[in-house]
C-alpha cells in the first residue's frame, strides 16, 4: 500500500457494514424479539433493533434466559434472535435442552472471544469451548470469518432454524470483529 | 378452614387458579408444578415443562410479548424459580402487563428429597420481586388470596408476582405428555390455529 493511502486509512477506518447487513438479513426473516447479553461486536446491530419500532429489544441478566423467552416467542408465533458473547454460551448449555427436544427453532448471533488474537487468556476455555459445547448440545454451528460472508452466513442459519425447527448458532470469529488488546490500551 | 395458619394445599390452590380458565395460557415449571397443572386438567394451552429447570418465567415472558391479548400465568416452584431469579429483573424491565408468575413455594427441592431451599430459611422471593420492580407482588397465604390472584391473572392489568407458602406434601403424579413435540405442536395449533402446521 502507497504511503498515502496507508496513513489515509489509519486516519479513518472504514466502519464494517456486516452489522447493517444482517440487520437487513434479520428483518426479512421475520425476527421481532431481539434477546440478548451485550458484546461490542454486536453494538450496532443492537442500535438498528432499539431503533426499530417493530423490534422488541430485551437486555437479559444471563444468556439462558434467552433460550427459554425465545422458545416463549416460537409458542406464541413470534420469532427472535439471541445475540451473545461466546462466553454466554457456556451459560445456555442446560436450557438448550429445550429448543432440541421440542424442535424450535433457535437461531443464535454470538460474537468470539477466546479465537483468533486473543489477547486474555480468560477468555480461552471458553472461546475454545464455544463449537464443541453447542455441539454436543445438537446446535448447528456455523463459523464465519470473513467480513464479506457474515450477512449470508446469518441468512442461510435464518432459513436453516425456522424452516427445520432447529437450533442454529453462527460464529462469529475475532478475524471479523478484530481482536482487542487492553495490554495496548493501557500502554496509553 | 378451622386452623387459619394451615398451609395451603398445593393442588386447591392450582385448581382455583385455573378455575373457568377460558383462554388463560399456562407455562408450568418442571417437578410438582407440571404434576399439580396437570392434575387441574390437562389441556392444549398448557405447556408443561419436563426439564429445562429455570426457563418457566422466561418462557412466560416471550410468550406474554408474542401474544399481546392472551393471558399467560406460570405456574412454578420455588427451586425452579430461584434457579433463575435474575429473570424477575428482565420481566419487570418488560413489565408486560399480562403475565403472572405464581410460585408455588413448599421451602423444599420437593422432586430430589425434600431438600430444603433458600425460602426454607427466609428467602422473601415477593420482596425481590418488588425490589426488581413488579409493584403487584406479595406472599399469599389464604385461599380468598389465592382467589384475588386468580382474578387479577385473569384480568391482565400488570405484570403479578406471587409467593404462595403451600405444605410440603408428596402427592400422586399426574403426567402430561412428554413428547417436546407434541405439547409444543398442540399449544401452537391451539393458540395459532392450524396455521402453525405449516411453518
Amino acid at each position: 500500500m502507497a504511503e498515502a493511502a496507508k496513513s489515509r486509512a489509519e486516519a479513518a477506518p472504514a466502519l464494517p457494514t456486516w452489522p447493517d447487513e444482517i440487520y437487513r438479513v434479520l428483518k426479512d426473516a421475520g425476527i421481532r424479539q431481539v434477546a440478548m447479553v451485550p458484546d461490542a461486536g454486536h453494538s450496532r446491530l443492537i442500535r438498528s433493533f432499539e431503533a426499530d419500532p417493530e423490534t422488541r429489544v430485551v437486555t437479559l441478566t444471563t444468556e439462558e434466559e434467552g433460550v427459554a423467552m425465545l422458545a416463549g416467542a416460537w409458542l406464541g408465533g413470534e420469532r427472535g434472535v439471541l445475540l451473545l458473547q461466546s462466553s454466554g454460551v457456556g451459560n445456555c448449555i442446560n436450557m438448550l435442552s429445550l429448543p432440541v427436544i421440542c424442535h424450535m427453532p433457535l437461531l443464535m448471533i454470538v460474537t468470539m472471544r477466546g479465537d483468533w488474537g486473543e489477547f486474555n487468556p480468560w477468555q480461552i476455555p471458553m472461546g475454545q469451548g464455544t463449537r464443541p459445547s453447542l455441539e454436543a448440545m445438537g446446535v448447528i454451528v456455523n463459523k464465519v470469518d470473513e467480513p464479506d460472508l457474515v450477512a449470508s452466513t446469518v441468512q442461510g442459519a435464518a432459513n436453516l432454524a425456522f424452516n427445520t425447527w432447529k437450533p442454529v448458532a453462527v460464529l462469529v470469529g475475532q478475524r471479523v470483529l478484530g481482536a482487542k488488546n487492553f495490554k495496548e490500551l493501557a500502554r496509553k | 378452614m378451622s386452623n387459619p395458619n394451615a398451609l395451603l394445599h398445593r393442588r386447591d390452590v392450582v385448581n382455583e387458579l385455573l378455575r373457568d380458565r377460558a383462554d388463560l395460557l399456562v407455562i408450568a415449571g418442571l417437578g410438582a408444578p407440571n404434576w399439580d397443572v396437570s392434575a387441574a386438567g390437562d389441556h392444549p394451552n398448557n405447556f408443561p415443562l419436563w426439564g429445562a429447570m429455570g426457563a418457566a418465567s422466561m418462557i412466560g415472558l416471550g410468550l406474554a410479548l408474542a401474544q399481546p391479548k392472551r393471558k399467560v400465568l406460570v405456574i412454578t416452584g420455588d427451586g425452579e424459580m430461584l434457579m433463575n431469579i435474575g429473570s424477575l429483573a428482565t420481566i419487570a424491565v418488560e413489565a408486560p402487563k399480562n403475565l403472572t408468575i405464581a410460585v408455588l413455594d413448599n421451602e423444599r427441592f420437593g422432586e430430589t428429597g425434600m431438600q430444603k431451599t433458600p425460602t426454607a430459611s427466609g428467602v422473601d422471593l415477593a420482596a425481590i420481586a418488588t425490589a426488581c420492580g413488579i409493584r403487584t407482588s406479595r406472599i399469599v397465604r389464604t385461599m380468598a388470596e389465592v382467589t384475588e390472584l386468580r382474578d387479577l391473572a385473569h384480568e391482565g392489568r400488570g405484570t403479578v408476582f406471587a409467593q404462595i407458602k403451600i405444605n410440603p406434601e408428596a402427592l400422586v403424579f399426574v403426567m402430561p405428555p412428554a413428547d417436546g413435540v407434541i405439547l409444543t405442536t398442540r399449544f401452537r395449533q391451539s393458540v395459532l390455529g392450524d396455521e402453525a402446521l405449516y411453518n
